[in-house]
Order: C-alpha cells, then structure tokens, then sequence
C-alpha cells in the first residue's frame, strides 16, 4: 500500500536530489537564454556522426587551431572507434605533416602517438598574440561550458540526461556575433558577442560563409555556412572532450536493460520468499 | 537484541575454529539470524544501499588511486587520463564521481528517515550519534575528493571551505595553515587532500561498524515505533532482509547508472572542466549540491551579533546546523518514537523537508537581493524546527493511540482473515 505522504517524501527528497546544480548554472552568465539544437550523440542512445566529425575536424584544423591548442587530443584518436575514423594511413600522414619538439629541442616529424602540436610555445606568447587574450584549451572545452534554463525546465534536464550544454553554448557563441545593440560600449580590440558573458570576446568572427570548403560526398551536399560549420566544429569539440561517448552510452544502455530486469527477478523472489510472513 | 546463538559447528574443522576465534558464530548470529522486526518499510533499505556505496567508492577509488597523481600541474590531465586512456576508466571515474551524489542522496534519505520515526530516541542514541559523525567524515571526505580533479571549482571550493576554519578566533589561523599546508591553497593542500581523502573512507568503515554494533544491541526501530514484544515479530534478517535490501540496491542503481551512464556531469559544473587559477575567480563559487543547504547558512549571516563578526557568526550557525543533529535525541521530547502517531509533528517535518530542499535550492543561488532574506528564513526554521519544535511538541501534542505490538499493527493492516493468521518465520 503506498501512502500519500510517501509519495510526497519520495517527490521532496528526489527534488532535493535533482534540483541544484542546474540552478548552480543557471545563474552562472546573465546572457540570453541559448536554444538545444539538434546533436547526433544526445541522449542515451547518442552516438557521433562520423561525416560531421570529419567536417568538423577540417574546421578546428584550418580554423580554431591557429589559435586554440588541445593539448589532450592524440593523432591516434582521431583514428579510433566511436571518432572521425580516419584510417591508420590518414592518421600516420596527418600526424607526419606536423613538426613536434622533443624535450631536447630536436624538431621531427609526428607520429601518431604524438599530441596536437600547440600554435603558441607558451601563454604569454599566445596572450601576445592575441590582443592579450588568452585562447582556451579545446580539449575539455565542450564540457567546461554549458547553458542554462529557466526554472522549472532544468528539471527536465535530469530525465533526458542533458548533456549537451557545451556544444549548444560553442553554437549560440560562433552564431552570436553581429552589431552592438545601441548603449552598448565594446572596447577597441574586442568584438560583440550576444552570447558572450559580457558581450565583449576576445576572439574575431572566427567563421563566414564558404570560409572551408567540405570535400562533398556524392549524394549528400552540405551547406557551407556558418551554422553547419559551427554545428560541425562543436560536435567534434565534443568527442575531443570526451572521446568514448558512444562506447559509454552503450555499454550504460546495456547495463540499465540488466538492471531493471535483475531488479524484476529479485523482486519476484522477495515476494515469493516473504509470502509467508505478514508484515 | 540478545537471543540464543542457534549456531552448531556442523564439522571438526568449524569446531577446531569456533574453540578459537569464533567467527563462524558471530556471523552466524549477526549477519544471519539477527532478529529483524517483519515491519519495516523500504525506507529501512536505505542503510544497506549506503553499505553497498561505501563498497563502491572504496573499490572505484583505490583503482583511481594507482592512476591519478596529486600534482597540481598534473592533477587535471591525470583525471583526462583515467577518462581517455586507462581501460574501463571512464566508467571507474563517473561511477566514483557521480557514487559521490548517489551516496549523499541515500544518506539524506536514511538520515531523514531517522528523523520521522524517531529513531534517534532511548536505547538508541548511540546509533544515531554514530550516524552523525558518519555524516560529518562523509562530507570532510567528499569535500576533499571534489579537490582533487583540481578545476577552478575544486579550487575556489577549497579556498572558500578551509577559510571557514580561519574565522575562528585565535586558533583559527594556525588550523587553517595547517589544513592548507601553507598560507593559500596549493600543491601542499592537495597532497595532504588526497592522503586524507584515501584514509578517512576507512575510518568511516570502521565507524559503521560501530554503527552496525550499537543497532545490534537493542535491535531495529520500525514504522510504528513499538519495540518488539516477542520473536514472532521479527525475522531472522537473512534471508528475509539480506533480499529485500539487495532488491532495493539494483533499484537504487538504476538512476546511478543513467547518471554514470548517461549524464556523468549533470550533477558537476561546467567550470570544474577548467584548470584551477588561482588569478580568475569563477563568477559564481558553489559547491556540489549535497553541500547547499549548509553553504546557505553559512552565508545566511550576514550581519554581526554583538561582538561577534558576520563571518564567525555564519561559521557558528553553519558548524551549529550539523552539531546540533548530535543532541536531537535529547532536543525531542516526545515519549512517542514515529511520526505517523503525531498529527502536528508531521507538518512540522514534512516542513522541515521542504526547508532543507528550498535550503538547497539557495545554496545555489547568487547571494544577492531577496535570496539573503529567504536564506536568513529558511535558516532560522532549520533550528527552530530542533531547538523550539522539538521540545515543545512533545509536552503539548496529543498523539494518536498507539498500537500495542507489532503484531496488532501488522493485523490492522490485514484484514483478511487468511494473512491474519499469525506466522511463524521457518529456514
């Protein structure tokens, strides 16, 4: 017999349990609230899109990498499961187009196993570089963002594992760009950002239309925008922060399909075996 | 509960070893035959769940352990490390870190459970006072784990944290020096986070065990808060408890593994993903959410009481808020053990729930505008709800008729003549 007030205690404490680090966030940056776009790899049966990381990849290469490092993404990565997928061949040419410094100094083609190369040798020169902005690391860049919603939606969050904050962020940032609504002062060197939390970025317009041009597969034509480069780039960021997603969610699936079953069976046997005591 | 041991070594070897270190017997009588009231509702479930998440976070951890390294340039990527490049690490790791929430959530349940059926009152104050301090090393021993991955949430945690223990007058200073092995948080701070972090799960085990010895002596409480009258209103707790409890963990581990699974980081914040620097302040400190309702206190004070400043004050109610669990056997003065026989009790506590949940809720929220007045609310019916309620319900609230036994209790319940029968447990 399930009472009310069990339920209503069931309710407080999963609330209690539920409720807060959504609203953590929520107050976090007082921007305007950023839409869940569409991604290939939410929700427990997410997996990533092999194309999309490929095009993805071609536009933190030739565009985000000439300032941002990711000093956590192997060559070898790109060529695992569950990634872009390059071939072994692809990676060992990729990785050989780059110069990396020994801890000697010596300079040699890369390997595999090596690290993406940083652009800059340390923070200092980056900052220089930059207009004394510093570009973050990418490689858990997609996860150290996340957007936020209003009370009660965030709520939802728990029960559609929501996770897909940083990626919906770097798409609202890489599209936020335009002219400052009037009153708005941005310092010289700096550029509008709507989505920015204090509008004023560092970082130029990074993207424009037709500014990488995807090799077109037959059959399937991608839009050279911005917002399929950005929705591109951010799905890759994405496996750069957390490169076995897919094989996470898969094994998670199989484990909660055990688990309600195992729980279905031992819950047929405590019935059974307390079928005898009134209690 | 003091009963007959029904143990007989069943060989010569058994007999050879119960002559000398009777193990066998003990298990026997305390893991086995321990007699359980037939009563208890799934809330009781929740001490075995908590069993088995000290189990989990021990095991993940010592594994995370042989990988991880306590440096603080090193620290961060060492974590990545576990996630991207040990075999089976991503799992290990979001168990460990998500186990952490999990293992709160059934504490606070556990703990709340205690509080309705007044399972903190004569004979079993120990138990509870036990469980308090197991609550106590549980938090010490999660804050110090959230430093660990060293992101700018670890960081600032840590900085704000230990400077709590700064504002205690004269000594405060040397402890926090001390808790911070310099004069800010750094490489020392996480070097001596990390052994603490490692020995203390172990100091906790050994105090469930006392736990578990004190519950032992006069047996469990039960919903309706009568003590057992005679063996056939218990159980022997295996296999009758041992099954409903471990039913009750896979239960329990569905939503652990959706967010191990699924949403690892849902219950961090994004900012912990950033290397802790110790030059950018995050626009917003909050510490996991297991540890809102307490921050809220803390910062709920923000005016001085006399001599005494706002800071010492906040730090005053924030240590006063988990001290005063302590003496709440003693605070409660109701001769009534559960809360279902005490018609105003239930409001009062189902709005203590409430607070605690709003208490969260503004743990999380800037310190800002109306937020410090509801803070400053929500704290003051936090320990109205044990140093005024409390005390005073028991000499004014009339309540229900109690049942007399358990068995009474358990008849009411089953009115058909068929279950009315009394029932003798076999094995």
């Amino acid at each position: 017999m399930i009472k009310t007030k069990s339920i209503i205690g069931a309710l407080l404490v999963s609330m209690l349990f539920a409720a807060v680090p959504a609203v953590a966030q929520e107050a976090a940056h007082a921007t305007p609230e950023i839409q869940k776009e569409q991604w290939s790899f939410s929700g427990p049966l997410g997996t990533f899109d092999r194309d999309q990381l490929q095009r993805g990849f071609q536009v933190f290469r030739e565009v985000c990498s000439s300032c941002h490092s990711a000093r956590l993404l192997a060559f070898r990565n790109l060529g695992e499961p569950g990634g872009p997928e390059f071939t072994e061949g692809q990676v060992k040419a990729l990785a050989a187009e780059y110069q990396i410094t020994d801890a000697d100094g010596v300079k040699r083609p890369g390997i595999p196993a090596d690290h993406w190369p940083a652009p800059f040798a340390n923070d200092q020169e980056a900052r220089d570089a930059n207009g004394g902005a510093l570009p973050p690391d990418m490689s858990v860049l997609a996860k150290a963002r996340g957007t936020t919603q209003p009370f009660p939606w965030w709520i939802l969050n728990y029960f559609t594992a929501y996770s897909e904050g940083g990626p919906d962020y770097i798409h609202a940032l890489l599209n936020g760009y335009g002219t400052p609504p009037a009153g708005t002062e941005i310092p010289e060197g700096k550029y509008y950002n709507a989505v920015f939390p204090g509008h004023a970025i560092g970082m130029a317009p990074p993207l424009s239309d037709g500014a990488v041009t995807y090799e077109q597969t037959e059959g399937a034509s991608v839009p050279l925008t911005v917002d399929q480069y950005s929705r591109d780039v951010a799905s890759f960021l994405m496996w750069v922060a957390e490169p076995h997603l897919a094989s996470r969610k898969e094994a998670g699936f199989q484990v909660i399909i055990f688990l309600v079953v195992f729980a279905g069976l031992m819950y047929l046997v405590k019935r059974r075996l307390w079928a005898s005591v009134a209690h | 509960m003091a009963h007959e041991s029904s143990y007989v070594p069943g060989n010569f070897v058994e007999k050879w070893i119960d002559d000398r270190l009777p193990i066998i017997r003990w298990s026997k009588e305390h893991l086995m035959d321990y007699p359980t009231p037939k009563n208890l509702n799934y809330w009781w479930t929740f001490g075995a769940i908590l069993a088995f998440m000290l189990a989990v976070q021990i095991i993940t951890g010592i594994v995370l352990a042989m990988h991880y390294t306590p440096q603080i340039g090193l620290a961060f990527d060492s974590v990545e490390h576990i996630r991207r490049d040990v075999n089976g690490g991503r799992i290990i790791q979001s168990v460990h870190a998500t186990g952490a929430s999990m293992f709160f959530a059934a504490m606070y349940i556990h703990m709340f459970r205690g509080l309705y059926f007044g399972s903190y009152k004569a004979p079993r104050e120990v138990i509870w006072i036990l469980g308090v301090l197991l609550f106590v090393l549980v938090v010490t021993t999660a804050f110090m784990g959230y430093v660990l991955p060293w992101g700018q949430m670890s960081f600032w945690a840590a900085t704000v944290i230990t400077n709590i223990v700064g504002a205690i007058p004269v000594i405060g200073t040397p402890i926090l020096e001390l808790l911070r092995g310099g004069f800010a948080v750094d490489n020392a701070t996480l070097n001596r986070f990390f052994s603490l972090h490692y020995l203390l799960p172990f100091v906790i085990a050994a105090v469930v065990a006392l736990h578990i010895w004190a519950l032992h002596v006069p047996g469990n409480n039960n919903p309706i808060g009568v003590e057992v009258k005679s063996s056939r209103e218990t159980v022997p707790f295996h296999p009758y408890y041992t099954m409903k409890d471990l039913f009750a963990v896979v239960v329990f581990c569905i939503p652990f593994a959706w967010f191990a699974f699924f949403a690892p980081d849902i219950l961090g914040h994004p900012d912990n993903y950033i290397m802790a620097n110790s030059q950018v302040t995050p626009a917003h400190i909050v510490p996991e959410w297991y540890f809102l309702p307490f921050y809220a206190i803390l910062r709920a004070i923000d005016f001085n009481i006399l001599f005494i400043d706002s800071k010492l004050g906040g730090v005053i109610f924030f240590a006063g808020a988990i001290l005063v669990l302590f003496v709440v056997p003693w605070l409660d003065t109701s001769k009534v053990r559960s809360g279902t026989f005490r018609p105003i009790f239930k409001w009062f506590f189902w709005l203590f729930i409430a607070n605690f949940v709003f208490l969260t809720w503004l743990g999380s929220a800037p310190a800002e505008g109306i937020y410090v007045l509801l803070s400053k609310v929500a704290t003051a019916y936090y320990f109205i709800y044990f140093l005024i309620v409390l005390p005073l319900l028991g000499r004014f609230e009339t309540p229900r008729p109690l049942p007399t036994s358990i068995s009474e209790a358990v008849l009411a319940k089953h009115e058909s003549p068929v279950t009315a029968q009394p029932v003798t447990a076999s094995h």
